[in-house]
Parts: C-alpha cells; sequence; structure tokens
C-alpha cells in the first residue's frame, strides 16, 4: 500500500503536467465524478463542513487503527477537492494526519488557483479533516 | 456622452485577472468607481478633513460645505421636498436598520403587521423581524408570482387595517424586474399602510422621484451608484420622521444635554448621530453627475441591447431557467439570475472567473427566494450601464463553455 508521502507525491506529479488552470479544473471535475458514491442517510447537518459556499459532506470511519473518509458536494470540483483530499488521507493514522503540513496542496497551486470563497472552503475540509484526527488520538 | 469616453473614467474597466482583461458583472454587488469619485474621496481626505458641523475654523467650514452640497445634491437627485428629509447612513442596510427601529418605536403597536415581500433582500426582512420581536409585531410574506412579478391583487388580499409597513423593493437583487413601485403605494396608502421601498437597485436603473412615486420611505446605498463605500441614505417623509424617535444617540444628534434630560436636534441632525462618513459622502455628488450622464439615449438603446440579448440566449438553451421574467421589455434591467441543470452555480462562477468573468454565485442574501423557486443559490451576471453588448456576448459565450466543462 502507499503510503502517505507517496500519495501526496503522486499528486504533485499529476498536477505537474498541467501548465493551465482550464487543465486543473478539468482533472478535479472529473475526480469528481468518479468519487464513489456517498450514502444519502449519512447527508446530515452534522457531517456538513462549514465554510463553503457549496454543501460538503465529510464522513469518517477508523478500521485497524486507520481512518478511511467518505465525502460528497453538491458542486462537481469541490466535490474534486475534497476526493483528492480523502484519497490521500484516508488509510493513514489519526497521528499522521495531525501532524501533516498539508503543504502539497500549496505545491500543486491550488490554493492559489482557487477563489477567495474557495480557497476558505478549502481552509475548512483541512481543518475538518484534521479535526477528525485530533479527535482520533 | 459616449459610452466609450464614459467607460474611460472607470479605471476598473481596464483592469485584468489571470492574464485576460476584467469583465466586471457583479454590479448588483458594487459599482467600479469612476476617477472623479475617486478624486473627491481623495481631495476630502488630503484638503478638506475636518470634523462638519461644529468647529469654526476654515477646514471645517469646507467639509460642511461639502457634506451639505452632497445632501442637496441628493435631494434634488430624487426630487425630495426638503433636505431634512435626507438621511445620510452606512448604506441601505444601516437606513433599514434605523428605520426599523424608530419607525417601530414610533408606530408599532402589539399585534400589528409588516407585510415584505418575498423576492425582499435579507437586509429588509431581517431588520423588520428583529424589530417585530421587540413589539409583539408580526412579519406577513406577500408572495411573488412565478414569473417573479407581484399581483396587485394579491397585495390588496394580504392588506388589513393591521398593516403599518408594506416593504419592497423597486428591482430585486435577483430578478432585476422593476416593480409597480407607484401602483403598490397607491394601494397601500388607500387602507392607511405606509410603504418602504428597498431603492438600491432600483437608484442605479431608474429615475427616481420619491414625491411622483409617493413613497414613505426610500433606501438605498452610494457604493452601487458608483460613489463610496460606507455611503447610504434614507429619505423620509419629514412629517413621519419628525414623529420618530432617534436610533442613536450622541455626537450631532443633540439639542441640549444634562444628566436629568437630552433634547434632539431637528431634521436631519437627529438621525445622524457620531461623525458621519465625512470624507466618503461628498462624492455622492460626483457619483450623480455619472448616473446621470449615463441615461442619455445611447446608454438607453444599449441596455435594452443587453436585456434583449441576453435574456434571449438564455432562455434558448432548455437546461438553463432564467429568474424574473418580464411582461414588457420595459420591466427589466440587465441584471440575470438563472440555474443550469446539471451544474452547480459555484462551479460556473469558478469557471467564468478563470475567464475574466466576475460574476456572483449563491442565495444573493435572498435565501427565501431561493426556498420559493427550490435552489440552492442562482448564478447572477449584473451589467451597469458601462457594460457593452460586447461583454454580454463574451459572457454567453463562456457561460456556454463552462455549462459544457461541466456536463
Amino acid at each position: 500500500m502507499e503510503t502517505l508521502e507517496e500519495k501526496k507525491a503522486a499528486v504533485v506529479e499529476d498536477f505537474s503536467m498541467f501548465d493551465e488552470w482550464l487543465d486543473k479544473y478539468e482533472y478535479l471535475i472529473e475526480l469528481g465524478k468518479k468519487l464513489e458514491s456517498y450514502p444519502d442517510e449519512a447527508k446530515t447537518e452534522d457531517k456538513l463542513i462549514k465554510g463553503c459556499q457549496s454543501r460538503v459532506w465529510l464522513d469518517w470511519e477508523k478500521k485497524d487503527g486507520r481512518i478511511y473518509f467518505k465525502a460528497d458536494s453538491d458542486a462537481i470540483i469541490t466535490k474534486g477537492i475534497i476526493s483528492l483530499l480523502i484519497d490521500v488521507y484516508s488509510g493513514s493514522t489519526a497521528k499522521q494526519i495531525a501532524e501533516d503540513d498539508f503543504a502539497f496542496i500549496s505545491e500543486i497551486g491550488l490554493r492559489e488557483n482557487l477563489s477567495p470563497t474557495r480557497a476558505g472552503g478549502l481552509a475548512s475540509m483541512i481543518e475538518t479533516i484534521k479535526a477528525v484526527a485530533r479527535s482520533n488520538e | 456622452m459616449a459610452i466609450s469616453s464614459v467607460r474611460s473614467l472607470f479605471p476598473g474597466l481596464e483592469l485584468s485577472v489571470y492574464g485576460r482583461p476584467l469583465v466586471y458583472l457583479d454590479n448588483a454587488a458594487t459599482s467600479l468607481r469612476p476617477m472623479t469619485v475617486v478624486e473627491k474621496w481623495t481631495q476630502m481626505a488630503i484638503d478638506k478633513n475636518a470634523n462638519i458641523h461644529r468647529a469654526v475654523h476654515k477646514k471645517a467650514s469646507e467639509a460642511t460645505d461639502e457634506y451639505e452640497q452632497a445632501r442637496e445634491a441628493v435631494r434634488r437627485f430624487i426630487n425630495a421636498s426638503s433636505r431634512e428629509e435626507i438621511i445620510f447612513t452606512s448604506g441601505t442596510t444601516a437606513s433599514i436598520n434605523l428605520l426599523a427601529y424608530s419607525f417601530g418605536e414610533a408606530f408599532i403597536r402589539e399585534g400589528d403587521e409588516i407585510l415584505i415581500l418575498e423576492s425582499e433582500h435579507h437586509s429588509d426582512l431581517v431588520p423588520w423581524q428583529i424589530m417585530a420581536q421587540r413589539k409583539s409585531a408580526v412579519i406577513k410574506k406577500l408572495p411573488v408570482e412565478n414569473d417573479g412579478r407581484i399581483d396587485l391583487q394579491r397585495l390588496r388580499e394580504n392588506l388589513s387595517e393591521k398593516t403599518k409597513l408594506l416593504c419592497c423593493a423597486q428591482i430585486s437583487n435577483v430578478l432585476g424586474l422593476i416593480n409597480p413601485v407607484k401602483d403598490v403605494v397607491n394601494i397601500c396608502h388607500s387602507v392607511g399602510c405606509s410603504v418602504l421601498v428597498d431603492g438600491a437597485q432600483g437608484v442605479v436603473h431608474c429615475k427616481v422621484d420619491v414625491q411622483d412615486l409617493g413613497c414613505d420611505f426610500y433606501a438605498f446605498s452610494g457604493h452601487k451608484m458608483y460613489a463610496a463605500t460606507g455611503t447610504g441614505v434614507l429619505y423620509g417623509k419629514k412629517d413621519l420622521l419628525d414623529k420618530m424617535p432617534p436610533y442613536m444617540g450622541g455626537g450631532e444628534m443633540i439639542g441640549s444635554v444634562s444628566f436629568e434630560k437630552s433634547t434632539f436636534a431637528p431634521l436631519p441632525g437627529k438621525f445622524e448621530a457620531g461623525t458621519q462618513n465625512i470624507n466618503s459622502v461628498p462624492t455622492f455628488v460626483p457619483a450623480i453627475e455619472i448616473v446621470e450622464m449615463m441615461r442619455g439615449k445611447e446608454f438607453e438603446e444599449s441596455q435594452r441591447q443587453i436585456v434583449e440579448f441576453v435574456s434571449a440566449e438564455l432562455q434558448k438553451d432548455s437546461m438553463i431557467k432564467l429568474y424574473g421574467e418580464p411582461k414588457a421589455i420595459e420591466e427589466k434591467v440587465p441584471l440575470f439570475s438563472i440555474s443550469v441543470e446539471g451544474a452547480h452555480h459555484e462551479d460556473l462562477a469558478l469557471i467564468l472567473d478563470k475567464m475574466g468573468i466576475a460574476v456572483r454565485s449563491g442565495q444573493m442574501c435572498a435565501e427565501p427566494l431561493m426556498d420559493r423557486f427550490g435552489v440552492t443559490g442562482m448564478l447572477r451576471a449584473s451589467f451597469a450601464p458601462y457594460n457593452t453588448i460586447e461583454e454580454a456576448e463574451f459572457f454567453i459565450q463562456c457561460l456556454q463553455k463552462a455549462i459544457k466543462m461541466l456536463s
């Protein structure tokens, strides 16, 4: 199984192929479309990530000491972004996630490529993932 | 004056984003500012910086003159009958909060009703809810029709002897339809109900004559009509304003003060407590000049051309739903809110942003209206008279590309 570091490196490599924002968005849209389906019954208020313009739900479970995330959004680019995040962090331990610096987000130019509201939404997604990890440490 | 000459006054129209020319279609949120406004703003901050009304020194007198000239310019602009009817505020929201407090204190008793149009901006709903809670009054909703228009018969049915105030925008910030304010006022007045018109969008697109409209109150912002940010106006009929208590205490609003009792200044000072936005209010003068300059025939034709073109293009696509459909073209201003089947408003706005187009997405501060139409949000493109038909064409092209990307 890939380690957290390997997964992050793979995402950075994927994104290094894109020069244009348009390609990045198309890639995120594809990721969003491919995201594993999320159960409707888990689309509850307490699973909504606050601070996003669109609705984003994040759910998780702990198996063998590792955390696995599930997520959904009604906006496809946001869904692509959360998909990318949960692909990277699912399967890591709570400690690994809580201690991670999430710097690869800046490396792939995602933060700069987003509008201020969207960047705020991204920050909220990261915060929520970290909070889940901390509550499991 | 030609559109191209007016455009040259707005440095914001020369900007680029992501290496592409900025196409600014978020004018309903805030307009761009012309150099004449920026210059007045700067001049006030540098040359005429003094507090107004009280001090006898030269700079205070210059600043006071500028401030009061702005009041006269606004009075003339909306044809109020006297300067006492023009209260400066920080914007439409502040105007309505002032009114909700002071009108509530003066005229609202337990069980009285405030009738509010379903399409109102939150700023014309929430202040009334706060007041209603304090005074045990009732907020009633006046529904809009499926096309976004007001049904006057429905208005008559919703009015009763308990209705003390009707709140309605001249133009909804979502629907872009010019409401029949004069008819609304006549109907309300016939049963003794006062009328507040939210003119935040209306003052930009319509020639406003408050005496002709007959409304009791009219609120608008400076920043949507090219003046400095943090400026606004509450117009009110003098006999009503006279009966209303002050909203805030302190500063310019006093008559005399002792620990036993204070008296209040006459209008308009009674409602202008504390140091006002003295550097910014004078920008109303050049802003009004620009508004009036952009009401010429060439602008009128260009606006109409944009309304016709964009409406037709949006209605061509069966996946697109346009909210606010006029019965006649004259009822619609170039403000278009849409939802697109299978494409989230936020995704569309994000892609358009990267193409250089600034539009709004979300609930547009009108959540009840979003619920009314069963959507979580909309995409809105709002044009100012300085926007061109070429920009409208570019917007449509880019919107089509964005929809394709998302489908």
